[in-house]
């Protein structure tokens, strides 16, 4: 009998062990899904690779050399050289910073306006429902790149003006995909039960819905993390993103476009970077989406 | 003494397309402490309606309802955390009532949160009691409610309900969703729990037999009116409303050979929108006729026996 | 043999998932003679539906394993034909109605097209024939013939039923399987569906199998009873011997938990604890663990079915000492 007892304590012991740690939990079950671990790995490589962009690239981005304008890899220069001669693989290491910076930080800002616009939207309904879907339509009347670029314009070019502009450029998507996600978790009968205790209604907001709500988002957050490296691209080829000779990926494919037939591995580096930082984002986003939904949990 | 609860005239209309739809039209009754109040009728009858409206989970239209003596029918933000405190209410779908991303833990500990002033170890400890109560080992105590089954949730939903310490329970259906040997096991427990603490339950369900078993007074409902009400054995031996004599035979009974006479209502429930002002039951009775176009008018038929039809003098002199 | 339209023999079905294995149906052995209609009762879990899906073979591919057993349906094993002949019997000779009726009709089309679908189906006739034959059903089952051309959102709960009955009927099986028909109807519904299947039932002389929880409609509408607990058939016999004279400690424990309107009990007689985790069953009787009569043997190895009477059986082995 004692010894049951004593049994059913260090039960209790490594449950609360592990209810400490649901980073650990979220970890364990990622674990389980094998594409999003690899997917995972692939961004943390891109991460480090920006953080000691100047330890790991072999020149600084912005040496130029004239005679070995477009020259093809060597044992030297591992990717070749574009027009001014500068070196691609060190522009690619230098250009992940822009760009992950670009997806990371403008998908946080309009993933945090979306989630609280759409959950106050869905939550409230009627007028304020109305209110916030038709600034929307009219927001999303307009072309979201030209509003980005309208942005940018208007408060001037540089990295992190860019970054706000596409922050704010597509903040639509999430704010509508959240309140059609919180209109179902609204008529939930635990919501009615959080009223029925008196909570208040940010409590309920922040406790009952957004929790519950968010998954759908956190596929559309990844993607979108894809979608505004290109964007910052285009600002940066237009002028209104990141200035040269600062490296970018878009923007280094943007430059490679006019000698595509030529050198089509100018504009294919950057390209396999862009293509493989956006589905490492897809694959964890799905990955996470599971870890992350205790319904799932075996 | 002041009952502790009185409901009156208590009215809510809910404004549709199609005009406005009768969900809750006109009910009165009191509740004692300590007593249960078994709220029977088919979907669509409004009893839902009747339990959240009392509760003020939704506003009412129209009426007045007393708990204590006092009048909360407009009650302050300040007032409603104190009402709060002393209504509660169990849900039906242990499936969707509990947030599903809230361990159980902190499902039971949140009104506590929101009410208490308490340090986090004596939410803790009070939490545990709680469990305790309603029967939950502590090993479950950081699951979560999809890892549970039908039972143990239920529980759940009732310790969150005993948290506050209230006087009085709507219990929305809290057994319907359960398995038969299960449901006799939730059902044991609140009738325990009533012994203990005196709580009031008003109790929600389409189950007549299972209401028979917990109330002390039995309301039917039909399109938001009541049609009869009385104290649970009477209206089972002496049922005077031709709905509710329907609907009591309808009652599949668990015996054989099974020679119930059953009383087979024709058509189904008609529309709650825009109700013509005559008796709303009018459509499906056999004993229609023209006085029933006419408002019904509820008679006491015998003591604390209420019955809202002109002709069940007739019909049950046809009976015998 | 011949009597006999459904045999179950030794019937094994598993759900498989990521880590576990899930012993729904272990050993099952049932019987259903011509015109019989048979309840099957028991708790969620029990493996009442994964019986009639296996009957069908409409069990989810993936995960489901049917293990071993034979279901022979008027003298044919079904588990060895073809796809395509089984085709020809689900909806045709065998068909069954689900517990959700929205989930059963397309809510985008008229209800009497479905009915007509389903006739021209399994029938080489023309469409007018089959909509006419669609319009009787129709009338059989209570509903108008005018409400043919409407939209399922048209009808309430219990009228959908009644399609989603109508729809069973269509091909005039010879059996019926009826997954908690009634259960999401009100009673006063569920009367007037019962009343209606009932009649059908002795005009087409289909033999129905009624999978439900509630022992009151089985009571009502039933020939034989057969109580399902995890996985096992603990106890089959007619409906007056197992309402009136019931052996097994679950059926006894169930009729226990009921409450009655007639009882003037203070509390009702739960069964103590819960159903045995399928993914873990128990060695000896499954119903150890809740038992209030178990005794040692009981837990050693699995028990066997008893006959205490001709065409009663119980999976106990107390049950010739026990029982009231």
């Amino acid at each position: 009998m004692r010894e049951k007892a004593k049994e059913g304590g260090s039960v209790l012991e490594t449950k609360r062990k592990r209810k400490k740690s649901r980073l650990y939990e979220i970890w364990r079950q990622l674990k389980k899904n094998k594409l999003a671990v690899v997917a995972l790995i692939v961004l943390v490589l891109l991460v480090l690779l920006a953080i000691f962009a100047p330890l790991l690239a072999p020149y600084p981005y912005e040496k130029q050399n004239s005679k070995l304008s477009y020259a093809g890899p060597s044992a030297d220069y591992l990717l070749g050289n574009d027009k001014l001669g500068r070196d691609i693989l060190s522009r690619l290491i230098y250009g992940s910073r822009q760009s992950l910076q670009m997806g990371v930080i403008a998908v946080a800002i309009a993933a945090t306006i979306g989630i609280l616009l759409g959950a106050v939207a869905g939550f409230y309904g009627r007028w304020v429902d109305n209110l916030c879907m038709r600034l929307l339509d009219i927001y999303q009347a307009m072309p979201m790149f030209l509003l980005c670029v309208s942005l940018a314009a208007i408060m001037g070019p540089s990295l992190r003006n860019a970054i706000i502009a596409l922050g704010i450029g597509t903040v639509p998507g999430y704010a509508r995909i959240m309140r059609a996600s919180v209109l179902t978790v609204r008529e939930k009968e635990y919501v009615e039960a959080a009223k029925a205790i008196d909570a208040s209604n940010a409590r309920i907001i922040r406790k009952h819905i957004i929790p519950n709500a968010i998954a759908p988002l956190i596929v559309q957050i990844t993607m979108g993390v894809g979608g505004c490296i290109m964007s910052g691209a285009a600002l940066s080829f237009i002028g209104l993103g990141v200035q040269p000779p600062i490296p970018e990926w878009g923007a280094m494919i943007s430059d490679a476009r006019s000698v595509m037939r030529e050198h089509p591995t100018l504009a294919l580096y950057p390209g396999i970077c862009i293509m493989l930082s956006v589905l490492a984002c897809n694959l964890l986003g799905d990955g996470l989406r599971d870890a992350l939904d205790p319904r799932l949990k075996n | 003494m002041t009952p502790l609860l009185e409901v009156r005239d208590l009215k809510k209309y809910f404004k549709n397309k199609a005009g406005m739809l009768h969900a809750v039209d006109g009910i009165d009754f009191v509740l004692e402490e300590g007593k249960t109040l078994g709220v029977v009728g088919e979907s669509g009858c409004g009893k839902t309606t009747l339990g959240r409206t009392v509760l003020h989970l939704i506003e009412a239209t129209s009426g007045q309802i007393l708990f204590e003596g006092k009048d909360i029918s407009n009650p302050t933000k300040q007032e409603m955390h104190g009402i709060r405190r002393k209504m509660q209410i169990i849900f039906q779908d242990p499936f969707s009532s509990l947030n599903p991303r809230m361990s159980v833990c902190e499902a039971i500990m949140e009104p506590l949160v929101l009410h208490e002033h308490m340090s986090k170890s004596e939410m803790l400890t009070e939490t545990r009691r709680l469990m305790d109560t309603v029967g939950i080992a502590t090993r479950f105590e950081n699951s979560y409610p999809h890892e549970l089954d039908g039972g143990r949730r239920q529980r759940i939903g009732v310790a969150r309900a005993l948290a506050l310490n209230p006087k009085f329970i709507v219990c929305d259906e809290p057994v319907s969703a359960l398995d038969v040997s299960i449901q006799a096991q939730i059902i044991n427990l609140m009738l325990d729990l009533q012994e203990q603490r005196g709580l009031a339950y008003m109790f929600v369900t389409h189950d007549l037999s299972v209401v028979k078993y917990i109330s002390d007074d039995i309301m039917v409902m039909y399109l938001g009116q009541m049609v009869e009400k009385a104290p649970s054995d009477e209206l089972f031996k002496n049922t005077c409303h031709p709905y509710s004599i329907a609907l009591l035979s309808a009652i599949p009974v668990p015996v054989y050979p099974n020679n119930a006479q059953r009383v087979l209502l024709r058509g189904e429930i008609t529309s709650p929108i825009n109700p013509k002002p005559g008796c709303r039951f009018m459509a499906r009775c056999r004993f229609a006729e023209e006085k029933c176009n006419e408002p019904q008018v509820i008679e006491e038929c015998a003591p604390g026996h209420f019955v809202a039809c002109c002709r069940y003098k007739e019909i049950k002199e046809n009976k015998d | 043999m011949e009597d006999n339209l459904l045999e179950i023999r030794d019937l094994v079905v598993e759900y498989h998932t990521d880590d576990d294995v899930i012993y729904a149906v272990n050993n099952i052995n049932l019987t259903i003679k011509k015109g019989e209609t048979i309840g099957l009762v028991g708790e969620t879990g029990a493996g009442k539906t994964t019986i009639a899906k296996s009957i069908l073979r409409i069990l989810p591919q993936l995960q489901a394993d049917l293990k071993s057993g034979e279901i022979f349906f008027e003298g044919v094993d079904m588990l060895t034909l073809a796809e395509r002949d089984m085709r020809k019997i689900r909806g045709n000779k065998i068909s069954m109605i689900f517990q959700d009726p929205m989930t059963a009709l397309n809510p985008i089309e008229k209800v009497g097209f479905q009915i007509a679908e389903t006739i021209k189906l399994h029938n080489k006739i023309r469409r007018e024939e089959a909509e006419r034959r669609a319009c009787d059903m129709l009338e059989m089952v209570g509903i108008p013939m005018d409400r043919f051309s409407e939209y399922p959102h048209q009808f309430s709960g219990g009228m959908k039923q009644r399609v989603v009955i109508a729809m069973a009927l269509a091909c005039n099986p010879s059996l019926l399987l009826a997954d908690e028909p009634t259960t999401a109807l009100d009673v006063t519904i569920q009367a007037q569906v019962l009343d209606m299947m009932r009649s059908l039932k002795e005009k087409l002389g289909t033999s129905v199998i009624l999978i439900t929880h509630d022992l009151g409609v089985v009571s009502d509408f039933c020939d034989s009873v057969a109580v399902a607990y995890a996985g096992e058939i603990v106890e089959r016999g007619s409906v007056d011997r197992i309402f009136n004279n019931p052996h097994h400690p679950y059926t006894l424990g169930l009729f226990g938990s009921l409450p009655r309107l007639d009882s003037t009990e203070p509390r009702l007689k739960p069964i103590k604890g819960l159903m045995p985790d399928p993914t873990n069953l128990p060695s000896g009787c499954r119903f150890y663990e809740r038992c209030p009569d178990a005794a040692e043997a009981c837990a050693l190895s699995p028990p066997q079915d008893i006959e205490i009477e001709p065409g009663h059986t119980i999976k106990c082995i107390r049950g010739k000492e026990g029982g009231i």
